[in-house]
C-alpha cells in the first residue's frame, strides 16, 4: 500500500530559532499516527509544514507517492489535507453550516447565497459523522466538544484524506472525548489516516497505531502503539542528557513560610491545589501545556477571580481580590508573555523600572523626581548586570534576557519578596539564559521566596529545591529537587490522570 | 459508532436580536412621548420632515454598518459624500453633460475611493481607523480645491433636484407625499440587508469581523473582499452625496465633517458591535430614526440647539452601556 504521507529531510528556521532539523514523518491510509514530544519539540510546526502554514527551508514531502509543494492552505486541501488547529479557528458569529463552508459557499446567481443547500450539505457530512449537530446554530452557542465537531465536519467537507489534529481533547472531557474517538474510528474504518498530536499518553495508547517522537526538532523514532511501554515513549521524548549542573538544595527547615495557599479551585482549569513556599526557596511548577500552572499563578495573584482558596502571607490570610492587592502583600508575577503584561516597550528603561513605584519618587502633587529614579535604574542596571548603553535606552531595543532583567528590577523596586516567574526564559537565548538562573538562585539565597512556572523540565530540574507537578488543574506530586528526582519521574506524575495527590516529599 | 444526542438548539441569535429590540422600543418610547408632549409633532408634515433629515445620515450609517461588520471603521463617509456631490457638480454643471452621466459618475467616484480606502487596509496593512482618517482629510481637501471653495449649484439640470425632494410615491398617492430621498433610503435599506443576509459579499463581512484569519485559513482571498466592501460603502456615500446635493440643489463643499460621526452614532444604537462580526440594517436604521426623532422632538419642544446635541451624545453613551450590560450579563 502506498503512504498517505511521505515527509523527508523537513528544515525549518525561524528567527533565532532551528525549528526542524531533518524532520520525518509518514502516515499510512487507515492508520492513526501519534506524534509526540515536549513542549517545543515540533510536531506542531511539522504539521503547519504538511497544511501550506508554514514552507520548509529543506526536504520533500510526498502525498500518494507524488513529490508536491504545498504553498498554501488552499493547496492543502486541494490534495485531501485538513487541519484542526489547537486552537479552534471558528467565526463564532455564524452558523455551523456558514463555518464549515466559509469560503465555498453553494452560489445563485449574483453572488446570491443558497442557504438551504448549504444547511443540507451540513446535514449530509454531520449523518455521515452520526453526530447530530444544528447547521443552523450559532457557533457561539455551541460547547468546545461541539465546535471540535464542526471543525472535523469542516475538514471532512474537503474529502479529506488526511486529517490532522493537533490536541483535539485539551479541553473535552472524559465523555466527550469518547464520543471524538468514535469519530475517529468511524474514519479510520474509510481509509482516512489521522495525524494525531496530543500529550495524553492514555489516549495515544487507546487511539492511535504508531506514535512517532520528536525531540528539539528533530525525528528520534516511531514505535507501535500497543507493545511499547510507555516509559520508554517518555525516555525517547525526554532523552537528552541533562545539564551537569546541579541544584545546590539548602536546608530551609528553620526557614519561615513566606506563602502558604490552601484548597485553591477555579472552575475545571484549578481543583483543589495547595502547597507552601519558605523563605529563601524556589519551588519549581512543572507540567504539561494546559495543566493550569500559569492559571494557578494568575488566581494567587488576583489576575483572575477564584472559586475557593486561602492565601496565606507571612502567616496572615491575606485578602487578595485583584494584582494590587497581591502586590501590596509584597507577591510579584511575572508573566510568561513580558512583551504584553510585563514591559512598556516604548519607554526607557528608567520609566520601566520605576513604574509599579511612582509614587515614591513624586512630591505631593505627583511631580516625579526623575534624579531619583534615574539613580535608582542605575543601581538595579549594576545590581543585575543588565546590558543597556544607559537609563534612557527604550526597553524595545534590549535583548530578551535584559528585559526579563528589568521586569525583576521593578518587582524588587516595590518590595516583592514573593516572586513568582512564569516561564522565565521564553525567547531567551543561552547564555542569557544561565545568568537569569544565577540571578534567580542570589534573589533565593537573599531570602526571597520564588516560584518559577515552567514547560522545560531541564530548567525546573536546575532550578527547583522542590517540583510540584500539576496534570489537568490537579496538583498531582511533590517531589524532591536535585539529581534524585529524575525527568520520567516527573512526566509521569504529569501525566497523572485523576489520581489523589501524592505527597512525596512535605 | 455512537449517536450523539441532538445538540441544544441554537440560542435565539444571540447579540444583535435583544439590542435591536432595546433600540426599537426606545424609538416607540420617544415617539409617544413626543407626540403627548407636543401636539404638533405627529402632523404629517412634521413626520415626513424627520424621515427627511433621517435620509442622508441613514444613507451614510448603512455605508457605515458595512465597514463596521467587518472590524473596522470608515472615517471618511461624511466628506467622501461631499466629494461625490462635488463631482456631480463638475460633471453636470461645469460640463454640461446629462443627468445619468451625473449620478453614474458620483456613484462611481464613491465607489473608487472606497476601493482606495479599503487597498489602504488590506494591501497595506494601514488600521482603518488611519487609513479612513486620512482620507477623510484628503477628500474634504479635494472638495475645496476642485470647487475653488464655491458651491456647485445645478440650476442648469432642473431634474437633479428631484432626486431628493420629488416624491415618486406622491404621484401615485397624493395624501402621502413621501420624498424621494425617504424613498431612497428605504429601498438602499432593502438591499443592502438583503446583501449583507443572502450575498456571498455580506457573509464574509460577518466572517472577516468574526475571525478574519480564521477565514484566511480557510483558503478566502480575504483582501479582495475587504476591498470589495469598502468599496461598496463607498458608492453608498455616492449615493448620500447625490441625496444631499439635490436636497440642497448645490454640491457645498465645505459640508461634510461631522457627519461620519453621526452615521457611526446611528450604527451602535442600532446594536452593530464596533468589535465586528454583528450588526443588522434593521438596527441601524432604527439607530438613525432614534437620532432623527430626538433632534426633531427637541426642536418641536423647542428645546436650545446646543442642548439638542448634549442630549445626542447622551443616548450614544446609554446605548453602547446598555449593549455592554447585556453582554457581561450573557458572558456569566
Amino acid at each position: 500500500m502506498t503512504q498517505l504521507v511521505r515527509m523527508t529531510g523537513i528544515d525549518k528556521h525561524f528567527p533565532g530559532v532551528h525549528a526542524l532539523r531533518s524532520a520525518q514523518f509518514d502516515l499510512m491510509p487507515g492508520e492513526v499516527h501519534a506524534l509526540m514530544g515536549e513542549n517545543g519539540a515540533g510536531k506542531s510546526t511539522l504539521m503547519k509544514v504538511l497544511s501550506g502554514i508554514y514552507q520548509p527551508d529543506g526536504g520533500t514531502v510526498e502525498v500518494s507517492g507524488q513529490a508536491v509543494s504545498i504553498n498554501g492552505p488552499r493547496a492543502a486541501q486541494a490534495l485531501g489535507i485538513g487541519i484542526i488547529h489547537q486552537e479552534l479557528a471558528l467565526m463564532n458569529d455564524l452558523t455551523v453550516a456558514q463555518n464549515i463552508f466559509i469560503g465555498r459557499e453553494p452560489r445563485r446567481s449574483f453572488g446570491r447565497l443558497d442557504e438551504h443547500k448549504l444547511n443540507a450539505d451540513a446535514q449530509t457530512i454531520f449523518a455521515q459523522m452520526k453526530v447530530h449537530i444544528d447547521p443552523r446554530a450559532e457557533v457561539r452557542s455551541l460547547s468546545v466538544a461541539r465546535q471540535q465537531m464542526v471543525e472535523i465536519a469542516k475538514a471532512l467537507s474537503f474529502r479529506s484524506r488526511i486529517l490532522i489534529m493537533d490536541e483535539p481533547t485539551a479541553a473535552l472531557n472524559e465523555a466527550e472525548t469518547n464520543e471524538l474517538f468514535a469519530i475517529i474510528r468511524g474514519l479510520k474504518a474509510e481509509g482516512v489516516g489521522v495525524v494525531y498530536i496530543s500529550h495524553k499518553m492514555d489516549e495515544i495508547r487507546r487511539i492511535s497505531d504508531r506514535v512517532t517522537i520528536m525531540r528539539d526538532g528533530a525525528y528520534v523514532g516511531t514505535v507501535h502503539a500497543a507493545d511499547t511501554p510507555i516509559g520508554t515513549i517518555i525516555s525517547m521524548m525526554v532523552g537528552r542528557d541533562l545539564e551537569s549542573v546541579h541544584v545546590e538544595i539548602p536546608d530551609l527547615s528553620a526557614a519561615p513560610v513566606a506563602l502558604e495557599v490552601r484548597g485553591l479551585n477555579r472552575g475545571r482549569v484549578i481543583r483543589d491545589v495547595g502547597f507552601s513556599v519558605r523563605q529563601g526557596e524556589i519551588l519549581g511548577f512543572a507540567g504539561l501545556m494546559g495543566a493550569g500552572r500559569t492559571e494557578v499563578a494568575r488566581a494567587i495573584f488576583g489576575a483572575d477571580p477564584r472559586d475557593s482558596g486561602e492565601i496565606i502571607v507571612h502567616g496572615k490570610a491575606a485578602t487578595i481580590r485583584s494584582p494590587k492587592d497581591a502586590v501590596d502583600a509584597g507577591i510579584g508575577y511575572l508573566s510568561e508573555d513580558r512583551k504584553h503584561f510585563g514591559l512598556a516597550l516604548g519607554l526607557d528603561v528608567r520609566a520601566n523600572v520605576g513604574m509599579t513605584s511612582l509614587a515614591r519618587f513624586s512630591n505631593a502633587i505627583g511631580v516625579l523626581n526623575e534624579a531619583a529614579l534615574e539613580k535608582t535604574a542605575r543601581d538595579y542596571i549594576a545590581q543585575l548586570a543588565i546590558r543597556t548603553p544607559s537609563d534612557r535606552q527604550e526597553v524595545r531595543l534590549l535583548s530578551g534576557g535584559n528585559q526579563q532583567k528589568i521586569v525583576i528590577a521593578k518587582w524588587l523596586l516595590r518590595n516583592c519578596d514573593i516572586l513568582i516567574f512564569d516561564e522565565p526564559t521564553r525567547g531567551i537565548d543561552v547564555g542569557a539564559k544561565a545568568e537569569i538562573y544565577r540571578l534567580m538562585q542570589a534573589l533565593a539565597a537573599d531570602g526571597k521566596a520564588i516560584i518559577v512556572i515552567s514547560s522545560e523540565l531541564p530548567e525546573v530540574l536546575r532550578l527547583s529545591h522542590r517540583i510540584a507537578v500539576m496534570c489537568e488543574g490537579r496538583l498531582t506530586g511533590i517531589l524532591p529537587g536535585g539529581p534524585g528526582t529524575s525527568q520520567e519521574e516527573i512526566m509521569r506524575l504529569a501525566t497523572l490522570k485523576h489520581s489523589a495527590t501524592e505527597e512525596v516529599f512535605a | 459508532m455512537t449517536t450523539l444526542p441532538a445538540a441544544t438548539p441554537a440560542r435565539k441569535p444571540a447579540s444583535g436580536a435583544q439590542q435591536k429590540l432595546l433600540a426599537f422600543a426606545s424609538l416607540i418610547a420617544l415617539l409617544v412621548f413626543f407626540s403627548v408632549a407636543s401636539p404638533n409633532f405627529l402632523q404629517t408634515s412634521n413626520i415626513l420632515a424627520i424621515l427627511q433629515a433621517t435620509s442622508v445620515n441613514g444613507v451614510l450609517a448603512i455605508a457605515a454598518t458595512l465597514v463596521i461588520i467587518t472590524g473596522g471603521i470608515d472615517l471618511s463617509v461624511g466628506t467622501l459624500m461631499t466629494f461625490c456631490a462635488v463631482m456631480a457638480g463638475v460633471i453636470l454643471t461645469n460640463a454640461g453633460m446629462p443627468l445619468p452621466l451625473g449620478i453614474v459618475g458620483a456613484i462611481a467616484v464613491g465607489a473608487i475611493c472606497g476601493t482606495i480606502s479599503g487597498t489602504l487596509v488590506a494591501k497595506m496593512k494601514i488600521p482603518p481607523f488611519i487609513a479612513t482618517l486620512g482620507m477623510m482629510l484628503i477628500l474634504k481637501g479635494l472638495s475645496l480645491v476642485i470647487s475653488g471653495t464655491k458651491p456647485i449649484y445645478f440650476n442648469d439640470t432642473p431634474g437633479f433636484s428631484q432626486i431628493s425632494t420629488g416624491s415618486l410615491i406622491g404621484r401615485i398617492i397624493p395624501s402621502v407625499p413621501v420624498p424621494n430621498g425617504v424613498l431612497i433610503l428605504f429601498v438602499l435599506a432593502l438591499v443592502i440587508g438583503y446583501v449583507l443576509n443572502r450575498t456571498v459579499l455580506g457573509r464574509y463581512c460577518f466572517a472577516l469581523g468574526s475571525n478574519e484569519e480564521a477565514v484566511r485559513l480557510s483558503g478566502v482571498n480575504t483582501d479582495a473582499w475587504k476591498i470589495a466592501i469598502y468599496a461598496l460603502a463607498g458608492s453608498i456615500c455616492g449615493i448620500a452625496g447625490l441625496i444631499i446635493a439635490s436636497r440642497l440643489n448645490s454640491a457645498q463643499p465645505a459640508l461634510g465633517l461631522g457627519y461620519e460621526l453621526d452615521a457611526i452614532a446611528a450604527v451602535v444604537i442600532g446594536g452593530t458591535s464596533l468589535a465586528g462580526g454583528r450588526g443588522s440594517i434593521l438596527g441601524t436604521m432604527i439607530g438613525a430614526l432614534i437620532m432623527a426623532v430626538l433632534l426633531n422632538g427637541l426642536r418641536v419642544m423647542s428645546v436650545a440647539q446646543e442642548w439638542q446635541t448634549v442630549v445626542t451624545g447622551g443616548i450614544i453613551i446609554a446605548a453602547v452601556y446598555a449593549d455592554m450590560l447585556r453582554r457581561r450579563r450573557a458572558a456569566s
